[in-house]
């Protein structure tokens, strides 16, 4: 028998509640069968979970690392691991295995820093993570912003959360917006680009984003003719994994390894990278 | 320093055998070098390196990793690791023994690998010094002495007597297995011989090419080089350069159902394959282009710049010899890298 | 037969680009070292002036690089063909894989290609010259005196079997055309089909043992041309990247033969690259041979749209029971 840890052998989860968030995103609440926290995590770092005989994927830790009792994983269908999660039911076991990456930089970067946080679609999940932890550790940071966007009311992820919880935080402001006019919905419609844009923030605050690629440009666009410098600017990346920890040679981009350098990273030290994400 | 008689290599083979598995290279069915464990009539061969490289030995082509048994909901993971026996691998030429050093940076970094781990402390390396390098050869541009020790025993092969020389803990402990059958000796014809090796070496057509313009920090500088679209242009995507090579480590984790449970294996995998980096919803490498250039910016720039200056290329010349249109990093160095390798 | 020289080659090729004709070269490009040449693209005199060759290392076949070079181009490719290349430029057009219009074909004749592997083993490792204009090859290693060699000596197996010198497609022909020849090519298949099935189990066992699943004899063959291979694609259920067993060493091989059965032409491209000298070629020339005997004599590619047997009912065909029990007697 060979004792060494090793990280490529994954721990035991159950799933113990699957919320169904949109038409194509749920949110999974895993723990281990003795019903405690897997591992502890840091904001912004990912698990591998994985489904044997179907497939293992890397997926960011939707829950706060202030959550004691579980951790959760919101997940949009759209492969055959998601596939199959999304069928799976309460008490279904998965392995699970990080965490990994290099996780935001909550306690020093961040520290004492207004915060506006930006994403468009299931883009909410990473961030979900570490706005939870922001506002349970709500006395070490300054101003909150939140700009959501999704296709429609729909596709608002954690949006019970948004409403109940976010919304009714003091010092949060939360800027949620759709793609197109929907019955039902008087808040704002437009991409979220445009919104932030027309939010106008001030530059005195420290930025994340994430969503699809084309939300992601065009926001950073809009931030930095707001006057943001890419140093306040921060996001995390998504890159086909199978490792997590560095090896397998996949997830570079020039000589950073996502798994492992990222996913977290500043604009200004993305611009440093080969256009290859 | 202690010496044998090359007759005597039969019973030095036998000698270490019995303490554990010994693989050498020998002649294989096609006429090349592979290597082969060693049994009564199997012999060391000549030949300046094997098609396949060594780093079989502690990360094979294909390894399972983990099993499942699975039942209804509930999943049951086994851990079906086992603690490596002892083995030597003989005749190991300085570029291979310097491809375990990439390796090691790679797998023993943390979190270290376990499975390569512990092939690596159970696995003795005896390298072979070079004596007749070949037109392919270039392990120079890496700083390599192909007359040189290195590994945890060194030997130096003339055409009457073996010379050994232990180099780390385990190759003492070798070395002392083989008391009887060697006897102490001086270094003068080794150093005779490597006065010769070097002689050769500084003959050798590639001795010129410079690795100056390459290493960490370089990424700006060639990514975008338009050389890269000439270069890959003829590349097949086939795997050959990246399966022959002592340096490559990208792997592959799959599952495979035994109809009696779950598998989890790691296999060797190739940047150069369309499928290596694609996702349900994309491919940050389209094209061949960026597929060929990931290959050689990673040995060139992006591994040198995560590991102290160390390129992951050993100039062992498989890749040369191997590749089916004949496309490989001298020509890539020599294009990309400007006028100091022209 | 009369050698076709490196510059009537560049000489046609500056022609056709100074003209207009053709907007790019499909031709070799000289190596590091004299046997080491690259498919490559030439666009200017200059270009094929300085790294342009035509010697007895051009082995590689250029049809398939066709498919990929039309797609791009707006004008047409001028592209230089051997007499087996010809083959696999005709059965890739019956296979509709490339625009025909967009390609100028000029017919070069072949008198055989040789094996750096070969000639190491004649002459030595270390090579540092091959010079292979005259009528004898004379070779160069680091640790010996110039060796002269016989071509014959040292051709690549796939051009000791050599089964036509005769070009079946081009637009234009350098040189005289040949023939096409009885070849003794299915000497190897009968020498395969006389052993007992444990031998030709053990021999294949053998052979394939060695494959390290690069891929290269699919990459390489001009009739695997299928957008995405069934090997290559993660949600086929068979993408192997590494054999797991010696059953799935063998399938990646059978299953190949398999489906290019009937449209190889026996290029013999995918022997020529494998890194592990495992002789593919004798499993789709056993493919052929069968054909043959029970379906008449069929060639690949002879010409363009020839429905090849496999894919062409008549009423003549061989019933399947005929063909079953002749592999119950091979057993």
């Amino acid at each position: 028998m060979n004792n060494r840890e090793e990280s490529l052998i994954p721990k035991l989860g159950v799933i113990t509640d699957v919320r169904i968030d949109t038409p194509d995103i749920k949110t999974f609440r895993v723990v281990t069968p003795d019903g405690k926290k897997v591992f502890e995590h840091r904001p912004g770092q990912c698990a591998m979970l994985s489904i044997p005989g179907v497939g293992e994927a890397m997926f960011s830790i939707t829950s706060s690392p202030t959550n004691t009792e579980y951790m959760e994983f919101s997940i949009k269908k759209c492969g055959c691991v998601t596939e199959w999660l999304h069928q799976a039911e309460v008490g279904q076991q998965i392995t699970i295995r990080g965490p990994y990456g290099k996780p935001f930089p909550v306690d020093d970067a961040f520290a004492g820093q207004n915060l506006l946080f930006i994403a468009g679609g299931v883009g909410l999940a990473p961030l979900r993570s570490v706005i939870n932890y922001c506002r349970d550790n709500r006395d070490k940071y300054g101003e909150i912003d939140i700009v959501y966007g999704s296709r429609s009311k729909d596709d608002l992820l954690d949006y019970q959360e948004i409403i109940n919880e976010w919304s009714t935080d003091s010092g949060v402001r939360v800027h949620l917006t759709i793609d197109n006019p929907q019955e039902g919905w008087d808040g704002h419609v437009g991409f979220v680009p445009n919104y932030v844009k027309e939010l106008g923030f001030d530059t005195n605050k420290t930025a994340v984003l994430c969503g699809p690629p084309i939300m992601i440009k065009f926001t950073l666009e809009g931030l930095c003719s707001l006057g943001f410098e890419k140093t306040q600017i921060y996001t995390t990346l998504e890159l086909k994994m199978k490792c997590g920890v560095g090896k397998c040679g996949r997830c570079n981009v020039g000589s950073k390894y996502v798994c492992k350098d990222g996913p977290v990273f500043r604009f200004d030290e993305l611009d440093e990278l080969p256009d290859e994400y | 320093m202690r010496k044998c008689s090359l007759n005597k290599m039969d019973a030095v083979f036998a000698e270490i055998a019995k303490a554990g598995d010994l693989y050498l290279p020998a002649c294989g069915h096609d006429g090349k070098a592979v290597y082969t464990k060693w049994q009564e009539g199997v012999c060391w061969s000549d030949a300046v390196n094997t098609v396949r490289s060594p780093k079989d030995f502690f990360f094979p082509q294909m390894e399972n990793l983990v099993e499942f048994k699975t039942a209804g909901k509930n999943i049951d993971i086994i851990d079906i690791r086992d603690e490596k026996a002892d083995f030597v691998v003989f005749g190991v030429r300085p570029c291979d023994v310097k491809s375990f050093e990439v390796l090691d940076r790679v797998f023993l970094q943390e979190p270290v690998d376990s499975y390569y781990a512990s092939r690596r402390e159970h696995g003795t390396v005896v390298s072979v010094a070079c004596t007749k390098p070949v037109e392919t050869c270039f392990c120079t541009t890496f700083g390599i002495d192909a007359a040189g020790a290195c590994g945890d025993v060194t030997v130096w092969k003339t055409e009457t007597e073996v010379f050994w020389q232990a180099n780390t803990e385990k190759g003492e402990t070798l070395l002392a297995k083989l008391e009887a059958l060697t006897e102490a000796c001086d270094e003068s014809a080794v150093e005779d011989q490597q006065e010769k090796t070097h002689a050769i070496m500084n003959k050798l057509p590639l001795k010129d090419l410079s690795t100056e313009s390459f290493g960490g920090g370089k990424t700006n500088e060639f990514f975008n080089a338009p050389e890269w679209k000439e270069l890959s242009e003829a590349c097949l995507g086939c795997g050959t350069c990246t399966f022959v090579c002592p340096t490559c480590q990208c792997y592959d984790i799959k599952d495979f159902n035994t109809g009696n449970g779950v598998v989890r294996f790691r296999c060797w995998d190739s940047c150069m394959y369309s499928d290596f980096t694609k996702m349900a919803h994309g491919n940050p490498r389209l094209t061949q282009l960026e597929r060929f250039r990931q290959r050689f910016m990673h040995k060139l720039v992006y591994y040198p710049e995560n590991n102290d200056g160390l390129f992951s290329c050993v100039g062992c010349g498989r890749c040369l010899a191997k590749c089916p249109i004949s496309m490989n990093i001298v020509k890539v160095m020599k294009k990309i890298g400007g006028k100091e390798n022209e | 037969m009369q050698k076709i020289s490196r510059e009537q080659l560049i000489d046609k090729a500056v022609s056709l680009l100074s003209n207009n004709t053709v907007e790019a070269v499909l031709g070799w490009k000289k190596g590091e070292f004299d046997y080491d040449v690259t498919p490559a693209l030439f666009t200017s005199a200059d270009k094929l002036a300085a790294e342009f060759v035509w010697d007895d290392f051009c082995g590689a076949n250029f049809s398939k690089y066709l498919v990929k070079h039309t797609k791009k181009a707006e004008g047409k490719i001028l592209v230089f063909l051997k007499p087996c290349d010809t083959y696999s430029f005709n059965q890739l057009l019956t296979e509709h894989r490339f625009d025909r219009d967009k390609v100028y074909a000029v017919g070069i004749p072949c008198d055989g290609m040789v094996d750096i592997d070969k000639i190491k083993t004649l002459c030595g490792e270390g090579i540092v010259a091959v010079d292979c204009t005259g009528d004898t090859l004379r070779v160069n290693t680091l640790y010996d005196d110039e060796k002269a060699i016989n071509k014959e000596d040292v051709l690549a197996e796939r051009c000791l079997h050599c089964k036509s010198k005769k070009h079946v497609a081009y637009d234009e022909l350098l040189g005289e055309d040949g023939e096409v020849l009885a070849s003794n090519r299915f000497d190897e298949i009968e020498k395969l089909e006389a052993m007992t099935p444990d031998e030709r189990f053990a021999f294949w066992q053998n052979e394939l043992s060695r494959c390290i699943r690069c891929n290269a004899c699919r990459d390489v063959c001009p009739a695997c041309t299928c957008e995405k291979c069934v090997f290559a694609n993660p949600d086929s259920g068979v993408e192997n990247k590494a054999a797991a067993n010696s059953f799935e060493e063998k399938m990646f091989h059978i299953i190949r033969a398999f489906h290019v059965a009937g449209r190889c032409t026996d290029c013999g491209e995918c022997s020529r690259v494998c890194p592990q000298n495992i002789p593919l070629h004798l499993l789709n020339r056993k493919f052929i041979k069968d054909i043959n005997t029970f379906y008449g004599e069929y060639q690949a590619g002879a010409e363009v749209g020839s429905r090849a047997p496999l894919v062409d009912y008549t009423t003549e065909d061989v019933e399947p029971g005929e063909v079953f029990d002749r592999g119950d007697q091979d057993a």
